[in-house]
């Protein structure tokens, strides 16, 4: 049995499922132990039920309204504080902007060992064992803490979540947060759609054949009737279509969502490392030859201003009928 | 200004990846400068020029890393360091502790490193420096300038962007668009030649604690292959009917 700490994370108002996912893998290496959630921020309340059907039974509320904002030394002092206080026999945290800036730190601090971006995480004969992508994807290592306490980060999109229903008991935790050396002036929200290209269920993603900015104009409104995310080829970011935020591949995300639409993109080496382990990849291109075709479920040989919006058309009509 | 500059030496992104016995094969690799470093690298150049001061590029790593040391030399970097890290059982706890040894002791206003590696992309090194120093830092920067003793930040927050202000000292980690590396002259290949290299080993420093690592891999290996997929024919109204069918009803992802 072990008592496993989870970092909870929302954005713009609304709980990321990676918390959840967390939640879900948290419950397997618990093996019967106290999941403990901890939610910051001073809207952080709204979400204790939710937290509390996923499996935490205790959830920790720390409201303090300098945390609504992300900075390293106040999320790291808030942690440091719930962890000095639950003294956690394991650790996760969302392998996000957040979680990828605070893991190692809270890492470094108590001497501990991380593994980064898993997604996967097994119980083995009492041992913890995560599985992680490595060069982007092009490779998988699995991997365990062999001296401390397990602690990863967990990559969005890849663990299911479940339902895991219990008592609940919310904690209001007071903290102390003093002397930030980093003052955040500003956040200029740039993400084009609602839906996070991490966290996408259905990701298009655009390349050269996407021509300019403008073209990538039917690619959003195909991802918006599905719910989906605008994603981009190195290709796109690099002739200046669109902002390098988007572009997926081994120097930029890597995603893995349900539904991956490739639009006017040949298939580097480097951008299939980035999502060629997506559920179904449907690739559309004018040349038969493109390397993308060969990662691809299903391909059309066409040009993409014609197919696009004719899939969007007929996706509507499908999704009537669901 | 005396600016540090942590990078590795990665497979070059085309690079396929072959496993012998369960380990990856390095023969034949091209190793290159891992992409996220060179901006660190380019930036330092850029703001030594605009601050003065001296850019120090470190590494750890067997004896072809000296190589990336050499290019970022040929950059413009000033002096590099290399940490010989053969037949050493490190992982990124070992590897912050390391560079901590290495780094406490020498005068600097600003650390750089890229924000991952575009090989075991587990990017904490840099935080856990920071850490390990106790100094701030910033990561997935995409803009910088210094005003004396504050640096002015613009950093990547999954596509939103922040602007963040810190003092000095400050460790920040570079992200696409922040600049375009340059790529070396052939004046800076041979200036680079009399620049100096300094050698130390990991059994040489002091550590207040053990470095050795706190996590191992079991197991490598490969994703399971896909099968070819379908590419469709005939009228293009058509191959999308047949695809949003698919979709729905065999992949059932719509």
């Amino acid at each position: 049995m072990r008592k496993v700490l989870v970092l909870t994370e929302a954005k713009a108002g609304n709980l990321r499922s990676v918390s959840l996912e967390a939640l879900t893998a948290a419950h397997r290496i618990a093996e019967g132990g106290e999941i403990i959630a901890v939610a910051l921020g001073s809207d952080a309340n709204q979400f204790a039920n939710v937290l509390g059907k996923h499996g935490a039974k205790k959830i920790y509320i720390i409201g303090n309204k300098v945390l609504d904002v992300y900075t390293t030394d106040a999320y790291s002092q808030a942690l440091r504080q719930v962890i000095d206080v639950v003294q956690p026999d394991a650790i996760l945290m969302p392998h996000t902007a957040i979680g990828k800036d605070l893991a190692p730190r809270i890492a470094a601090r108590y001497g501990l060992g991380l593994v980064s971006d898993v997604i996967d995480v097994q119980v083995d004969n009492g041992d913890v064992i995560f599985t992680r992508p490595i060069y982007s994807g092009k490779a998988f290592e699995k991997k365990k803490v062999v001296s401390g306490i397990p602690f990863a980060t967990v990559r969005p999109n890849n663990i299911p979540v479940e339902e895991i229903s219990g008592t609940i008991e919310i904690l209001h935790f007071h903290v102390e947060i003093k002397d930030l050396r980093t003052i955040v002036k500003e956040v200029v929200h740039k993400t084009t759609g609602d839906v996070d290209l991490s966290e996408a269920k259905v990701v298009i993603s655009g390349g050269r054949g996407v021509k300019s900015a403008d073209g990538f104009k039917p690619l959003q409104e195909l991802a918006d009737i599905l719910d989906g995310a605008v994603g981009a080829s190195r290709g796109a970011c690099d002739a200046e279509y669109c902002d390098y935020s988007l572009q997926i591949g081994q120097t930029g995300k890597v995603v893995t969502p349900d539904l991956y639409i490739a639009c006017g993109i040949s298939g580097a080496i480097q951008h299939l490392a980035g999502m060629s382990n997506a559920k179904i990849v449907v690739a559309i291109n004018k040349d038969p030859e493109a390397p993308i075709f060969q990662v691809a479920d299903y391909g059309i040989v066409g040009d993409l201003f014609e197919v696009i919006p004719l899939l969007t058309e007929e996706f509507k009509k499908v999704l009537a009928h669901v | 200004m005396n600016i540090l500059v942590l990078i590795k030496q990665t497979f070059d992104t085309e690079e396929k990846i072959i496993l012998q016995k369960g380990i990856i094969n390095e023969d034949g690799v091209n190793f290159i400068i891992n992409p996220y470093d060179e901006f660190a690298i380019e930036e330092a150049i850029k703001l030594r020029d605009l601050h003065g001061g001296e850019v120090t590029v470190i590494t750890i790593g067997p004896e072809r890393a000296e190589n990336a040391l050499r290019t970022a030399l040929a950059m413009g970097a000033d002096k590099a360091i290399i940490i010989d890290g053969e037949d050493q059982d490190l992982d990124e706890y070992s590897i912050a502790k390391v560079l901590a040894a290495v780094v406490k002791g020498r005068e600097f206003d600003l650390i750089l490193s890229g924000n991952l590696g575009v090989d075991y992309g587990s990017g904490q090194v840099g935080p856990r420096l920071a850490e390990e120093l106790n100094i701030a830092q910033v990561t997935t920067i995409t803009y910088m300038e210094i005003n004396g003793e504050t640096a002015i930040i613009e950093r990547d927050a999954e596509g939103d962007k922040e602007l963040v202000e810190v003092s000095l000292p400050v460790l920040v980690t570079t992200q696409q668009g922040l600049n375009e590396p340059r790529y070396p002259s052939l004046p800076g290949i041979m200036k680079a030649k009399k620049k100096p290299i300094e050698r130390l080993k990991i059994d040489d420093l002091d550590f207040d604690d053990d470095i050795k690592a706190k996590t191992t891999v079991m197991e490598t290996y490969f994703p399971p292959k896909k099968n070819a997929g379908r590419i469709l024919n005939g009228d293009l109204k058509d191959q999308v009917t047949e695809i949003a069918n698919l979709l729905h009803s065999e992949a059932k992802v719509l």
